[in-house]
């Protein structure tokens, strides 16, 4: 889109009189000032005991009046609020998302449709075991998935989100090593990982040492061979690394670790380079988490919900949390809670159930097919780095599997960053990618296309990167100042911080 | 395969613009020995009807056509099909979180809105978006509380729900966290002498839940007053959100910790549900979580964008206030749609509903002969009953008349056998109440 055509539109906005505003979706107000008092958007059915007076049954103490200051509104104005809100969102539904590291892939409707199914988005943690069969089933199903995508020994499923999985992993390394005696006092983890891998060996009661990539950005094995020492708990690798590449020393890793007694933990966050190609469990991890809402194609919903099974080998297999799921001599499944070795829960219940259904109907769609998935998200980051080279800058040009890293480096010369190039994508009608990080990687451009981008798709978002670079060398401008399509422009986030405000007030 | 765009002819295409013969060659950096040579013996692959057939033969092996009186954390209630259809919109579901808030505007300002319902409710200034469930919630907010007063003691009432008490346990272990637990009386609130007993200079917080796990409502204004007399912070756990629409808020509080699976969010057998931490605004910045604040851009437009990112993992590293990436926002968003829609009136009302229930379902049950109420305190829509005989042997009984009897507290409370907790919100009909008293009799009347 050229400027002139993008001002237009928000001119067309801004010149109408204050007291016509034209259609509401372009400046939709909070919820709280649509409220007016006696408006209501749900009915109850009518009560069929007697009626109860609040103060006399709770005493005065404990008696509350209604909410001060909760909306009142009708039906039709939560629809048309949250429909318009809903137009001012991005979404994979409409378009390339090309986020690298969040893995933004489609996410299948059926998905949806069968976990709020009667009979399983109906049914509760505490109901009996021999009423829970089906659920049951459900988790053994996604478990036995897993182990052989993963090629691991055992799981839980319980971890909410891949942050907590990492603290799972930590916790299960922490115990087996307490088991040995000394649960030692250091997590290595590299300059090019994920913020969630430090804050949580913290913890998990571990301190954190840096380690450096090398010169390819990989792990540097002979560094590591001199920092391994008997307080070292572990290793927490990322594989494929957030370069998009893979480690190709893994092994030797590995080795490394277990001769000094520590152990791997690969972060799982990239499995969907490796699904149905390689099994981390052949290459000497022993424990990792998935990120259902990655690879396993559960939808992001704005943040979350996501979910984070740890995978391990058998000698964490004791510490897992409590319940694992057990099957009875006479074919029954049922939650074991005896566990005398458990880590213990990381949370209530037994996880984020609706989103392992998603994650197994996602499972069951594809089957031993699920390399192919694998293969078309590699082709697609390699296609778009091929046509990209040489247009931007490649740090680093070891092999890319499902994502490419770009910098900044070239247009910089022109004083445009990461984020400004990033901006200008979203005039080209593309949700940026993921701006400077990793952090090994001045200025990244992390591009991850997914399996889920067409030809033509990846054609489009090519020829915008294009377009973006001539513009950054003719009209430099034009790109900081981007976007100019969308309700509102790059927002003052420091002024933001400084004085926060964090909720609506009348 | 269907979820896949690309025609064999457009793969060759690409496979060749890279310059590569077979995507096989795309994989060379994996050393060889790592290389699949077969495909994975998998399940599948589905059609969608297949996949549809799988799961309803999944759903009917569980509990459909039973009448449910189970709660613990897990509330069934009503809620509207709006709901559902607003969150399947894919420009809310198939989004990311929003740091680029220009064309994440409909996901920052929801959140704004859900953070300012929370608040409202519990009475607090501020509150994040989101947790990953209460119990992650409350264990985030004793380690928020250990920040600010700079100690390790936590005082806990042993009424909160037992599985979020495992957790901070695990949490804990490993942090220096000493964790001291305090009992309580015979109208099942907190031993208020006790605590009092029990908190020191040293003491971190002290943690009750309201209403507690056995349904009572607790007297938070004084457990808070004990807690601030040694400079202690008072922290509250809501597991059943409705009750907050007739039950005076935690306002005393210092930090809450709600679970929000009540607006809007299905059982779903224990998740997805959302948590949320309200605090008090001068502790802001030890808050774990995400927070949307208000902004405008250049020209002075109202926008909101994701704030005080300097206490998050994604810039902090080892010294964020938690390691919380992912969170529950599509969950957080359905409990925003559900009180908007809801409102001030439909949330009294849904909250006069459950305490009305409630009631009547003690008054019918405690006619049977040999059955009480186990505890004096105030009730919102759970109660402890005692019976004459092992919870888990009348339940045998009430199964048999297609209904989920009383969850056996016994479990966790050793102390408590032949105690049963009870639910009943306004999903069930004063005839499922009538159904569930008539067959709790007849199966006390079983020989046993």
């Amino acid at each position: 889109m050229k400027t002139e055509e993008a001002d237009t539109t928000r001119k067309i906005v801004s010149d109408l009189k204050p007291n016509a505003s034209g259609h509401a979706d372009h400046n939709e107000g909070l919820i709280f000032e649509k409220s007016a008092p006696g408006k209501r958007g749900f009915e109850l059915p009518p009560l069929d005991v007697p009626v109860v007076d609040v103060p006399k049954a709770l005493g005065a103490e404990f008696a509350r009046d209604a909410v001060e200051g909760f909306p009142e509104v009708s039906e039709i104005e939560v629809i048309r609020h949250f429909t318009r809100l809903s137009t001012w969102n991005y979404a994979i539904d409409l378009g390339m998302y090309p986020l690298g590291s969040c893995t933004m892939k489609y996410n299948p409707r059926v998905n949806e449709f069968v976990a709020r199914l009667a009979g399983i988005a109906t049914e509760h943690p505490y109901q009996p075991i021999e009423l829970s069969q089906g659920c049951l089933k459900i988790l053994e199903v996604l478990q036995d998935c897993l182990l052989k995508i993963t090629g691991m020994d055992a799981v839980t499923l319980q971890p909410s989100a891949g942050a907590q999985g990492e603290l799972t992993g930590l916790l299960l390394i922490r115990a087996y090593l307490e088991s040995k005696g000394n649960p030692r006092k250091k997590v290595l983890i590299p300059d090019s990982a994920h913020g969630t891998n430090p804050a949580t060996a913290v913890i998990a009661g571990y301190e954190v040492e840096n380690i450096r990539s090398d010169a390819q950005g990989q792990i540097d094995i002979e560094q590591l061979k001199r920092i391994v020492n008997e307080d070292v708990a572990g290793l927490m690798v990322t594989n494929p690394s957030t370069l998009g590449v893979f480690e190709q020393r893994i092994a030797e890793a590995a080795k490394i670790l277990h001769d000094a007694g520590a152990l791997l933990y690969m972060d799982g966050a990239n499995m969907n380079a490796l699904a149905g190609v390689a099994r981390p469990g052949d290459f000497g991890v022993d424990v990792m988490h998935l990120n259902l809402h990655k690879t396993f194609s559960t939808p992001h919903g704005g943040g979350g919900p996501g979910a984070g099974p740890v995978v391990v080998k058998k000698i964490l297999e004791p510490f897992l949390p409590a319940p694992v799921l057990g099957r009875k001599p006479e074919g029954s499944l049922f939650l074991d809670f005896n566990r005398p070795n458990s880590i213990g829960r990381v949370r209530a219940f037994v996880g984020n159930f609706g989103v392992l259904v998603r994650a197994l109907a996602y499972t069951l769609a594809y089957g031993p097919g699920i390399r192919q998935a694998t293969e078309d998200a590699v082709v697609n980051a390699n296609y778009i780095r091929k046509k990209l080279e040489g247009v931007f800058d490649l740090p680093y040009s070891s092999p890319s599997m499902h994502e490419v890293v770009f910098s900044d480096a070239k247009q910089k010369k022109n004083g445009i960053n990461t984020m400004d190039i990033a901006k200008r994508l979203i005039d080209y009608g593309f949700h940026p990618y993921t701006t400077a990080f990793p952090l090994i990687v001045p200025g990244a451009l992390m591009i991850e296309p997914t399996e889920s981008e067409s030809k033509e798709e990846c054609d489009l978002f090519i020829a915008a990167m294009r377009a973006i670079a001539e513009e950054a060398a003719e009209n430099p401008e034009l790109v900081k100042t981007a976007p100019h399509s969308t309700r509102v422009g790059r927002l003052d986030e420091v002024g933001a911080a400084r004085k926060p405000i964090l909720r609506w007030k009348p | 395969m269907r979820y896949l765009p690309k025609s064999p002819s457009e793969r060759q295409e690409m496979l060749a613009a890279i310059g590569a013969k077979s995507a096989e060659e795309l994989f060379a950096s994996i050393p060889p020995q790592f290389r699949l040579k077969e495909l994975l013996a998998l399940p599948g692959p589905f059609s969608e009807q297949e996949i549809i057939d799988f799961f309803s033969a999944r759903a009917d092996e569980n509990s459909r056509g039973y009448t449910s009186f189970l709660g613990a954390g897990v509330y069934n209630h009503l809620r509207s099909v709006v709901t559902d259809a607003i969150i399947q919109r894919g420009e809310f579901l198939t989004s990311y979180t929003p740091y680029q808030a220009e064309i994440s505007q409909g996901t920052l300002q929801a959140i704004f809105e859900f953070q300012t319902l929370m608040c409202q409710l519990t009475g607090q200034e501020v509150a994040n978006a989101s947790m990953w469930d209460g119990s992650t919630a409350l264990t985030e907010a004793v380690l928020m509380a250990d920040r600010i007063s700079g100690r390790r003691r936590v005082v806990v009432a042993k009424s909160v729900h037992p599985e979020y008490r495992q957790v901070l346990a695990t949490y804990s272990r490993n942090l220096d966290i000493e964790i001291v637990e305090v009992g309580w009386t015979l109208s099942g609130q907190i031993d208020l002498d006790a605590l009092r007993g029990l908190v020191h200079n040293d003491t971190s917080c002290v943690v009750a839940q309201s209403p507690n796990f056995f349904g009572i409502i607790e007297p938070i204004a004084t457990i808070s007053e004990i807690a601030h007399t040694k400079e202690a912070l008072s922290v509250v756990a809501i597991t059943e959100a409705v009750s907050l629409g007739a039950v005076t808020p935690p306002a005393e509080a210092d930090i809450v910790a709600m679970e929000c699976q009540s607006f809007g969010m299905p059982p779903s057998y224990g998740g997805p549900y959302a948590g949320v931490i309200a605090t008090r605004d001068k502790f802001v910045r030890q808050m774990p979580g995400r927070l949307a604040g208000q902004a405008s851009d250049a020209e002075g437009r109202r926008g909101f964008c994701l704030t005080l990112a300097t206490r998050e993992q994604h810039i902090r590293r080892e010294k964020a206030t938690s390691n919380i990436c992912t969170n529950q926002a599509l969950c957080a968003l359905a409990a925003t749609v559900h009180l908007c829609l809801l409102g001030k009136e439909g949330l009294k009302e849904m909250a006069a509903q459950n305490l009305a229930k409630a009631r009547f379902a003690a008054a019918e049950l405690t006619k049977i002969p040999g059955v009480k109420l186990a505890f004096s305190g105030p009730t919102f829509n759970e109660f402890v009953i005692e019976l004459p005989r092992s919870v888990k042997i009348v339940n045998q009984s009430l199964k048999r008349e297609k209904i989920i009897g009383p969850l056996a507290i016994g479990t966790w409370y050793p102390e408590l056998s032949k105690r049963g907790l009870v639910c009943v919100t306004e999903t069930i009909t004063r005839a499922e109440i009538e159904r569930f008293a008539a067959a709790l009799g007849r199966a006390l009347a079983e020989p046993l």
